[in-house]
């Protein structure tokens, strides 16, 4: 875990980058974690994006790819597309939520 | 009198059914069971059908006769479930009311949904040993091969069995050097996880074995298509693996009669459920167990196994108006195939990565480690299976929380071996 200021907030993230408390998440800091990824947030990423956060504020969790996929109805092609490194994952960091789980 | 319905009769269904008829007389309760046929697969057993060991009639039994005789079983396909007037809907119209239900009707295959997977080469040279047709028709092609590229694929998470692709790997490699052919052949095992398993300290130990038998290992691949004709799959990163002969697991989806139900789970099908009480979110007369569900925990039958105490317990306190007083780990355990006559046991749960060690105490079948007895275990657990899990009866030395005696839980602490997983 590691301690740094995000966008101007100080914040703590794990050993991937995910945000420990995603209560501290702003959209300024969405932006700074994509850079950290290499990517540029178009509004389609950001469509993404807040579908995530909506989910996890709902369900307590994000969904993977597949779910997404279905729910958002961003298809999974293009969502690798805009996230190449994994979409659940990517937009879960940059969304400020927890590490979606595979199964275990 | 109160009204038990039990969607699915497979491994959790069938063991729930028959604890609950146990645990509530027939003036308490009458249980309504629904399935589609009359057909109870072991589903393990499918593994051994590619190799010739196995045939798909002597894996398979009357689902009725594995009920107590006081328990309904109708024959049926569930069209939707209507969580606020607490009725089971069927397709050919009937409406079955429940006091309480348990939705246990297993994860389904939906090969269709990758590119190209069911259309030329389907069944000729891409074929899953995860169906009954797909195992049989397997068994032939296999039994042919004797040169060229065997792909063993993951598509997608999550899957039945993890475990189950990475055996028939092992079994594979093992019959084709008995063959004689094992120089001719080139074998590779496509995953999309970041490793052979999903845990650490198993993967590395999983990595070791593969590479130890000349496999090749493609992670954090997930297929975009497969094209049969051509012998090809593409990962959605655009990354190829060329085959002859490719054995693939397909994506996976719960129950569609759940995404028409508003309320009961995910748009791909699976139940929404408390991870620890195993009810669905504010009802607690509906639960759920087994492969449906949408928890992290292995698809498996040790979990719907598991699962079952705590679903009986917490459906007998919701009839009776009570909180549920069960509690979850995410306890499972799998017996992996190595090939010649060995296999490798793992025992975990939500907190606990598998670790080395014994099972179920300090001297007892050895944890992560090739051997003979735990091969020879999983072979006896298939009468264990019809004789003692299905009918409900406990287990000799299997409990449902996970055991800490006999693990090496000092390795979980270990710098190499944390940090990768919560």
């Amino acid at each position: 875990m590691t301690t740094q200021t995000l966008a101007g907030v100080v914040v703590e993230r794990d050993a991937e980058g995910f945000l420990i408390d995603p209560s501290l998440w702003t959209e300024a800091m969405a932006e700074a974690i994509a850079r950290e990824e290499g990517i540029t947030l178009t509004e389609r990423h950001w469509e993404v994006v807040r579908f995530m956060r909506h989910a996890y504020e709902t369900t307590g969790g994000g969904p993977n790819v597949r779910l997404l996929a279905k729910t958002s109805g961003i298809p999974v092609k293009e969502l690798y597309s805009l996230f190449p490194k994994g979409p659940a994952k990517t937009a879960a960091k940059i969304a400020g939520i927890p590490k979606p789980h595979g199964c275990i | 009198m109160r009204r038990i319905v039990i969607v699915g009769t497979g491994t959790g269904g069938t063991l729930v059914a028959n604890r609950l008829r146990r645990a509530l007389t027939p003036d308490d309760a009458s249980i309504v069971c629904v399935d589609r046929d009359d057909d109870h697969l072991y589903q393990p057993g499918l593994l051994n059908v590619p190799f010739g060991r196995r045939t798909l009639s002597s894996l398979t039994r009357s689902r009725r006769a594995q009920l107590h005789p006081h328990i309904e079983l109708v024959l049926g396909e569930v069209d939707t479930v209507d969580l606020e007037g607490r009725a089971v809907s069927l397709a050919d119209g009937t409406a079955l009311r429940y006091d309480a239900l348990v939705v246990a009707s297993g994860a389904t295959l939906a090969p269709e949904e990758t590119e190209g997977l069911t259309g030329p080469g389907w069944m000729e040279r891409v074929f899953t040993f995860y169906s009954p047709a797909g195992a049989a028709a397997l068994a032939d092609a296999f039994a042919r091969f004797s040169a060229g590229r065997l792909v063993v694929a993951v598509l997608d998470t999550p899957i039945k069995c993890p475990v189950a692709p990475l055996e028939f790997t092992f079994l594979a490699e093992d019959a084709l050097r008995h063959r004689g052919v094992r120089d001719k052949v080139e074998i590779t095992y496509v995953t999309p996880l970041d490793g052979a398993f999903t845990r650490p300290i198993a993967s590395a130990h999983l990595s070791g074995l593969l590479a130890e038998r000349g496999i090749g290992l493609v992670t954090a691949l997930a297929t975009a298509s497969v094209d049969g004709a051509a012998g090809r799959l593409t990962g959605y990163d655009g990354r190829t693996v060329d085959f002859d002969l490719a054995v693939v697991v397909p994506v996976h989806n719960g129950a569609a009669f759940v995404t028409r139900s508003p309320g009961l789970g995910d748009a791909l099908g699976f139940v929404t459920v408390d991870p620890k009480t195993l009810q669905v979110p504010g009802h607690p007369e509906v639960l759920a167990l087994g492969d449906v569900t949408d928890l992290v925990t292995s698809k498996a039958g040790s979990v719907a196994h598991f699962e079952g105490d705590v679903v009986v317990e917490n459906l007998i306190a919701a009839l009776d108006g009570r909180p549920a007083p069960a509690r979850f780990d995410g306890h499972t355990n799998c017996f992996l195939e190595l090939g010649g006559g060995k296999a490798l046991l793992i025992d975990f749960n939500n907190d606990v990565e598998p670790v080395p060690g014994h099972f179920p105490g300090p001297v007892g079948l050895p944890l992560l480690s090739p051997s003979r007895l735990d091969h020879l275990g999983k072979a006896a657990f298939e009468s264990l299976y019809w004789h003692a899990l299905l009918p409900g009866r406990p287990l000799p030395g299997i409990s449902r929380d996970m055991p800490r005696r006999g693990k090496k839980l000092s390795m979980l602490h270990h710098p190499s071996t944390t940090g990768a997983h919560p």
